[in-house]
């Protein structure tokens, strides 16, 4: 929906004969706004040298410039007849990321020289007032002097603060109000008052001849510098973003014409055979075309062994390749490459607020105005029933109430927080989609666990075989395999692996039906067979007494075993086992050390279901359950008032999935399909379950610590401000310490925020 | 005193008015595309009237160097973008419901309204 530059849709460009002309550049006139610029900017444009057509969109205010000039060249020639250009050429993740340090570098230089100037005036004349002098006006030669002071103080104000005031004065102007609102009449009323003071002394009585230059001056340095810092911390915050960005490369080796040739990553295109060194990382996506390797996937999967790579297999973007050289297909590029789209994600998700966040956003919308109101009130008051002289109290209070106010707090509270949780969970290979998915994982009190490729491999093999009336093993196997054939369940795969490694070759089958969560039926070698659990046979009304025993035995042991029928008569029955995830007992552990209560989901018989459970430390389960039942047990739990979270694999368990407060899809590897969940697992492993959990349950715990933190300084240093303490106390804050506390208060809050980045969501 | 109290009680009614019950001329999308300049902790324009189920594509120009100025978002719409410095950054409106949707940064310190009718 949302795209840089190259918005513009093709069509809008289609008939340009311009496409015929070579290289293609497309630029953003911010300024045209009829149609006589059109004809003076294409003029404009087209006795650049190099340049073949222009043409421009008036609606879109873009133009679409032919031929082989430089960007540099045609922005000069459109800025030459007065108006303001930029390319429109697309960018990548990594130049928008340097563009951006580098604008941050910029910002936060400008921010430190008004800081040096506004508190080089700010402290000499603080430490005057603290210790040498009176900043009163009382003779001519103070008064002289104080304007002096005066006028070099509106020096700092523009010099310094300039963009408060302008910021101030343009949002006032849209009838919204902003922090440089606040600063702006904070320091320009202190600024005001005391050149009142100086020019008309006789207004006000002896008492209150006082200025408040260092006031003005030490607010203006003092918020320079809080932002300065500010700027510094905000970066350190999409350290995750930045790390992910950085693996895309800007060159991939592609064969063309059978030489290898280094292209730039946009000249790549889907289909282009590209080599692989050991050590190289991987530019696009693909699919290996020759040879084989091991892979580092953990920087997109949090998975830290290697993975073995063959002919076949896929290939992710930013990969790392440890061994071998080899030959891939590209699949996927630029924008649609697994990587992009994790960025993609895991960007939008950092900028989405969860529902914690809606009372300070209500707060934020009508916080300005609200303590505008608060500082007017405050110096009546003050004005009516405060001691003498109540002007200069009146102005000082008024003052303080803007200054120390601090919006940015509230505002910086939630969004702080989850940029660098949702960073760190991406940086584990876990993908949330939002903040609110984000909060709700941290409320989580039930953990469901499908069996089948979440607690076990999902990678079945055959065991045993239990003869009945068959005469062999290959007999059963034989018709077994056969009526698998068709069939990409898991337990099929087994079944036709295990007779393929036996040179066991299937037959053609007919009639086939699936008899769902029961097993299959269908005709082999003219027999009718029925393969499937004991409610299958008994519902055929097969004779399997004389063998129920030995299936629970296999079943004990965490074997699924199952039935064979051939005619009517129990052939024999194929025991086949899942392995369980080396780390699913050490994982699902620290998911109850977590506090979560822990089910276990699965379609297979209950003595199997038992055993797994038991080894893995589950003590609820659901055995012999339909794909359609999982989301009964889900609502069930619901109406228990428990907040669910629900693991699958994110395919046959969707409708679950989708059912539960939070759905998990785990994956293997980067194939998984990242647009299928609340949250995305890239890696096999249950503690990527538990560092999801872990790390929504530390950020949600850092954003209620920030808006605590910003709400009690608010709700405390406002009052304060106002003097509320003077009556009882004789405190009334000065207005330099307001502005000390107002900038330092946003930056405590994205400092806070950054203690999230050393987390540690691993805790095997 | 009286005087000083009348002008404060003014000043008071004055903020309300101007800032939450005035209610700011809009500007109407033409050709379906409007440029928001984000400059000085604004975005200019803040009111901008769309007609209902009317696609429509705001370009957001961000010239604003602060931080704050980073992210426009629209959370009715579950729109959120960066805003890098000095690119025009394009977002398409789909049609929608007649209705106010606010857009604004992430502190909600830059404000501004859709209205849709």
């Amino acid at each position: 929906m949302v795209q840089a530059g190259s918005q513009v849709p093709e069509s809008e460009h289609d008939d340009h004969s311009a496409q015929s002309d070579g290289e293609q550049q497309e630029l953003f006139v911010e300024d045209a706004s009829c149609a006589s610029c059109v004809t003076k900017i294409e003029t404009a444009l087209g006795s650049v040298p190099g340049v073949q057509r222009a043409e421009m969109n008036l609606a879109q205010r873009t133009v679409l410039v032919a031929g082989s000039a430089s960007a540099i060249k045609l922005i000069d020639a459109v800025e030459n007849i007065g108006y303001h250009a930029r390319s429109m050429e697309n960018t990548s993740d990594n130049d928008v990321l340097a563009e951006r340090e580098k604008a941050d570098q910029v910002y936060y230089q400008r921010l430190i020289r008004n800081t040096v100037v506004a508190l080089g005036l700010g402290i000499p004349l603080m430490v005057y007032g603290l210790f040498i002098g009176e900043m009163t006006v009382s003779t001519t030669t103070e008064r002289i002097a104080w304007l002096v002071v005066g006028l070099l103080t509106l020096a700092v104000m523009v010099f310094s603060g300039k963009h408060f005031y302008v910021g101030g004065w343009k949002s006032v102007r849209t009838h919204t109000a902003n922090m440089d609102t606040l600063i702006a009449l904070g320091t320009g009323t202190a600024w005001t008052y005391s050149m009142v003071v100086v020019f008309f002394p006789g207004l006000l009585p002896e008492m209150a001849r006082h200025v408040y230059f260092e006031a003005t001056t030490m607010i203006i340095g003092l918020i320079n510098l809080g932002l300065a810092l500010e700027v510094k911390a905000r970066g350190r915050t999409s350290e995750a973003i930045r790390r992910l960005i950085g693996l895309q490369t800007k060159t991939a080796r592609v064969v063309r014409d059978n030489k290898e040739i280094d292209v730039a990553i946009e000249d790549v295109t889907p289909g282009d055979v590209v080599r692989i060194r050991p050590g190289d990382k991987i530019p696009v996506d693909g699919v290996i075309v020759e040879g084989h390797t091991a892979m580092d996937e953990s920087m997109l999967t949090g998975e830290p062994m290697p993975v073995e790579k063959e002919v076949g297999d896929s290939v992710a973007t930013g990969t790392l390749n440890k061994t071998g050289s080899f030959l891939f297909k590209t699949t996927r590029v630029g924008k649609d490459t697994a990587l992009a789209q994790i960025i993609s994600m895991v960007k939008h998700a950092q900028n989405s607020k969860p529902p914690i966040g809606r009372l300070a956003d209500v707060i934020s919308a009508y916080f300005v105005p609200l303590i505008m109101i608060i500082s007017v009130t405050s110096g009546l008051l003050w004005l009516n029933f405060g001691p003498a002289p109540t002007i200069a109290f009146a102005v000082v209070s008024a003052t303080t109430v803007l200054i120390i106010a601090c919006p940015c707090a509230l505002g910086l509270a939630t969004p702080m927080s989850v940029m660098v949780g949702v960073g760190k969970a991406a940086e584990a290979g876990v993908l949330i989609r939002n903040g609110e998915v984000l909060q709700t994982a941290s409320s989580i009190t039930v953990m469901v666990l499908d069996k089948t490729g979440t607690i076990t491999l999902g990678a079945p093999k055959v065991t045993e075989i239990v003869l009945a009336a068959a005469d062999n093993e290959d007999e059963i196997l034989g018709l077994a395999a056969s009526l698998e054939s068709g069939s990409e369940h898991p337990l099929a795969l087994a079944i036709l692996e295990s007779a393929e490694e036996r040179g066991i070759n299937t037959s053609v089958v007919e009639h086939f039906n699936a008899i769902a969560g029961h097993g299959i039926e269908g005709v082999v070698e003219d027999k009718h067979l029925y393969f499937g659990n004991e409610k299958l046979m008994r519902d055929k009304g097969i004779e399997i007494d004389a063998f129920t025993d030995r299936a629970q035995n296999l079943a004990s042991e965490a074997k699924t075993p199952m039935y064979l029928a051939a005619d009517g008569k129990l052939a024999g029955i194929v025991a086949v086992a899942d392995p369980i995830k080396e780390d699913s007992i050490a994982a699902i552990k620290r998911l109850k050390n977590l506090g979560l209560r822990v089910i276990m989901l699965t379609g297979d018989n209950r003595a199997t279901a038992a055993a797994v459970a038991e080894k893995v430390g589950v003590s609820e389960f659901f055995a012999e359950v339909l794909p359609q039942d999982k989301t009964n047990h889900i609502a069930a739990l619901q109406m228990e008032n428990e907040v669910v979270g629900m693991t699958g694999d994110g395919i046959n368990d969707a409708p679950a999935l989708a059912m539960a407060n939070v759905g998990f899809a785990i994956g293997t590897g980067t194939d998984v399909a990242i647009e299928s969940a609340d949250v995305t697992l890239m890696r096999g492993s249950l503690h990527g379950l538990a560092d999801a959990i872990a790390v929504s349950k530390a950020t949600l715990t850092n954003v209620k610590q920030n808006l605590l933190g910003a709400f009690i300084y608010n709700a405390a240093g406002v009052p304060v401000a106002a003097g509320v303490l003077y009556p009882f106390f004789g405190i009334l804050l000065s207005p330099v310490i307001a502005g000390a506390a107002m900038a330092f208060s946003s930056l405590t809050v994205v400092m806070n925020a950054n203690r999230l980045r050393f987390f540690k969501a691993q805790e095997h | 005193m009286v005087l000083v109290n009348l002008i404060g009680a003014a000043l008071i009614g004055l903020i309300i008015w101007w800032f939450w019950l005035y209610k700011p001329r809009e500007t109407s999308i033409n050709d379906d595309n409007l440029i928001v300049t984000v400059e000085n902790g604004s975005y200019f324009p803040a009111h901008i009237k769309l007609p209902k189920n009317q696609a429509a594509v705001i370009t957001f120009l961000r010239k604003d160097p602060s931080p704050c100025a980073e992210v426009v978002m629209i959370p009715k719409l579950d729109i959120n973008e960066t805003l890098p410095l000095d690119k025009p950054i394009s977002i398409e409106i789909p049609g929608l419901k007649a209705g106010e949707y606010a857009f604004h940064c992430q502190m909600q310190m830059y404000r501004g309204v859709l209205n849709v009718g």
